[in-house]
């Protein structure tokens, strides 16, 4: 059983001044695989700060905390060294890269990954399955990774690169958001059906209820003003839901400029 | 990328390692007399104005002032570092050059007084002019009318150290199709011109290799004369050497030629590779295609290119477009690249041009790294995918592997 632990995690950014500016004050969380967990929070709360800081992003800078997957260091890790342990991180924004072609791109990343090089014959077809269960046109393989992509593809090539991965936890930074109804519902299940396979820890971080009738949570957070503020079942997302941030807004300090 | 369409304005058309920008300067009804050398209207990027002397074209060094480094020509090089070849050192030394040459090619060895030489090329500056004067050696590759050699024509220049003077002519007869292979290995002191002319309806593509040794100086000019509705291609590939600076000209002796030209470099800490490219479309209805790519790296790593294309009053018809992007993959480098568009008719098909340097994306680093990809593998994939666009035009797979070898040598140990 495969569990992420993170205990009291601070967090600064990297800002002009020298010390940094603290955006996550002491962040408490324990995901194991197979379990599905939603944080939700206003704008400016951390919740991508904590998904970078998990996945290594060099901007942000750990001052105290630990967390560790299966009992092992992942801040000791470099950031391809966590993906190798398994952590993936589908991004809010994900980058562009000109020049570098999806597959060519999902071939290198499995191929890390996995420690071996896929077999030509079952990576091609399982690369166009993995493409057509979320509908996205063949041609895209042969494109520039994020290039050119609407807002929706690129979210679903996120899902397509986490449904080959097979990570061990999934932090999907508001894979949900500027999605239409067909393209949430298609994103949805591709999420669902790695749910399924019961192998991975899925950490949905979120604005909105929106994509929670779609994939349920066993577990839903409220960040505010960088900690988890409360922590319950699924009704708390239908309280959230109803009544919004502003009691959770108005009893934490918030973060900076948290609007 | 900035890309400027000919009814552009005409703002600084320098751009350098961490910015980016792209001019072109319209100049309708100007008459350029000579129209290799003045540039009336290229102001804005360069600070000069018209009254700047009209160059001089002579195959007599003496003719040749010699520059004091604040010149337009010489503004980036470095002269200390020419070894003395502004002043015509005597050669002290020789190259190493052998040609493989498939039938019913030719190659013969002359002097410099032989009458091929100078008939494309006519020296721009003192090096070239010592280089034309001098050579000992001058080879001539002569691909006959309608010959199609299936085999490349290979010249290897190897250097055993020295200054050494070199001349190469190829001339390609009418309706031929031939590749030539140049390719410059070892170290040297090299002034080297290479004169090419293209027949009518003829076809040649020149791969010019410049993968010397770290201490080479190699200084060039590479001339071509496209006949009427032939085709020039050209890949000018600058990997080695301590500095480097040439000179690819592409001038038409008649309508309907077709010109591309196509550049790889990658500059490492201390280097200075400069490529100074200048298209002249005199007769109507020619094309051109220019794109250069760059990677950069290290302290002092310093790369330049100059893309001058002038459209002469006559050029009616004209299709032009020049590119250079630059990616600068570590700070210490510095990347000019300077376009410069000077047209004397309305009527042209197309006339632009793009320049962009940028940084490596540290964005694009992470998120190939979150992917699980080591961050050297990642810099290779991104590298190897900007510059697939020139390498994979390259005809001859031995070249291809050796150019994507070369290059990821180069990135082996970046940091
Ligand atoms: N590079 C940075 N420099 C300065 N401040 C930053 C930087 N990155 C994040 N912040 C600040 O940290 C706070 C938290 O940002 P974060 O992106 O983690 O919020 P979020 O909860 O993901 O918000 P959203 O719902 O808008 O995605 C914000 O106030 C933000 O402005
Ligand atoms: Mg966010």
């Amino acid at each position: 059983m495969s569990t992420l632990e993170i205990r009291n995690l601070h967090v600064s950014v990297e800002t002009d001044s020298a010390e940094g500016r603290e955006i996550l004050r002491g962040v408490d969380l324990t995901i194991r695989r197979g379990e599905t967990h939603a944080i939700m929070g206003p704008n400016g709360s951390g919740k991508s700060t904590l998904a970078y800081s998990i996945a290594g992003h060099p901007k942000y800078t750990i001052t105290s905390g630990t967390v560790t997957l299966d009992g092992v260091d992942v801040l000791a890790m470099s950031v391809d060294e966590r993906a190798r342990a398994g952590v993936f991180l589908a991004m809010q924004y994900p980058v562009e890269v000109p020049g570098v072609s999806v597959s060519n791109f999902l071939r290198s990343s499995v191929t890390a990954v996995r420690g071996e090089a896929p077999k030509l014959r079952t990576w091609v077809k399982e690369v166009r399955d993995s493409m057509a269960a979320l509908e996205m046109d063949p041609v895209f393989a042969e494109r520039s990774v994020n290039e050119g992509f609407s807002g929706g593809e690129k979210k679903r090539h996120e899902i397509l690169q986490m449904a080959l991965l097979k990570p061990k936890i999934a932090i999907l930074d508001e894979t949900d958001s500027g999605l239409d109804v067909d393209a949430l519902r298609i994103v949805s299940g591709g999420i669902e059906s790695v749910r399924a396979a019961g192998q991975t820890g899925i950490l949905l971080i979120t604005h909105y209820t929106r994509i929670l009738r779609y994939v349920k949570p066993e577990f839903v957070h409220v960040m505010a003003g960088g900690r988890i503020v409360d922590s319950g079942g699924p009704e708390l997302a239908a309280v959230l839901e109803d009544s919004g941030y502003d009691r959770y807004v108005k009893t934490t300090e918030p973060a900076g400029t948290a609007a | 990328m900035v890309t400027a369409p000919i009814h552009n304005d005409s703002r600084d058309g320098s751009s350098s390692a961490s910015g980016a920008a792209g001019s072109a300067v319209l100049v309708p009804g100007s008459s350029t007399g000579s129209p290799l050398g003045s540039k009336p209207g290229v102001s804005a990027g360069t600070g000069r104005p018209d009254s700047r002397p009209r160059l001089v074209r002579s195959r007599d060094p003496e003719a040749h002032p010699v520059p004091t480094g604040r010149e337009e020509e010489w503004r980036f090089t470095p002269l200390r570092r020419l070894r003395g070849l502004l002043t015509g050192p005597a050669a002290d030394a020789t190259v190493e050059v052998s040609v493989d040459a498939p039938a019913p090619v030719t190659v013969e060895h002359v002097g410099s007084g032989d009458k091929r030489v100078g008939r494309v090329l006519t020296p721009a500056d003192r090096v070239a002019a010592f280089a034309m004067t001098r050579a000992e050696d001058v080879v001539v590759v002569t691909v006959p009318a309608e010959a199609m050699p299936d085999e490349p024509v290979v010249v290897r220049v190897h250097g055993t150290g020295g200054t050494v003077y070199g001349h190469l002519v190829v001339e390609v007869g009418a309706f031929a199709s031939a590749t030539v292979v140049l390719d410059h290995t070892g170290t040297a002191t090299f002034a080297g011109n290479v004169e090419l002319s293209v027949g009518d309806s003829a076809s040649l593509t020149l791969v010019s290799l410049q993968d010397w040794d770290a201490g080479a100086v190699h200084v060039g000019a590479h001339a071509a004369r496209v006949g009427r509705d032939a085709r020039f291609r050209s890949f000018t590939v600058t990997l080695g050497g301590d500095l480097v600076r040439l000179s690819p000209t592409v001038t038409y002796a008649g309508p309907g030629g077709d010109a591309e030209l196509y550049g790889l470099f990658f500059t490492d800490a201390g280097q200075h590779q400069e490529h100074r490219l200048l298209v002249d479309h005199g007769p109507r209805s020619c094309r051109s295609r220019v794109a250069y790519k760059g990677a950069l790296r290290g302290e002092g790593a310093h790369a330049v290119w100059i893309g001058d294309v002038v459209i002469g009053a006559d050029a009616v018809g004209t299709d032009t477009y020049e590119l250079n992007r630059n990616l600068v993959l570590t700070d210490g480098a510095r990347a000019d690249s300077v376009p410069n568009l000077e047209i004397s008719t309305g009527e042209v098909v197309g006339a632009g041009h793009a320049s962009a340097t940028g940084r490596f994306d540290d964005e694009a680093l992470f998120y190939l790294m979150a992917r699980g990809i080591p961050a050297d593998e990642a810099r290779r994939l991104v590298v190897r995918g900007f510059f697939a666009e020139i390498v994979d035009r390259i005809e001859i797979d031995s070249l291809r592997e050796r150019i994507t070898a070369a290059v990821e040598a180069e990135l082996g140990g970046a940091g």
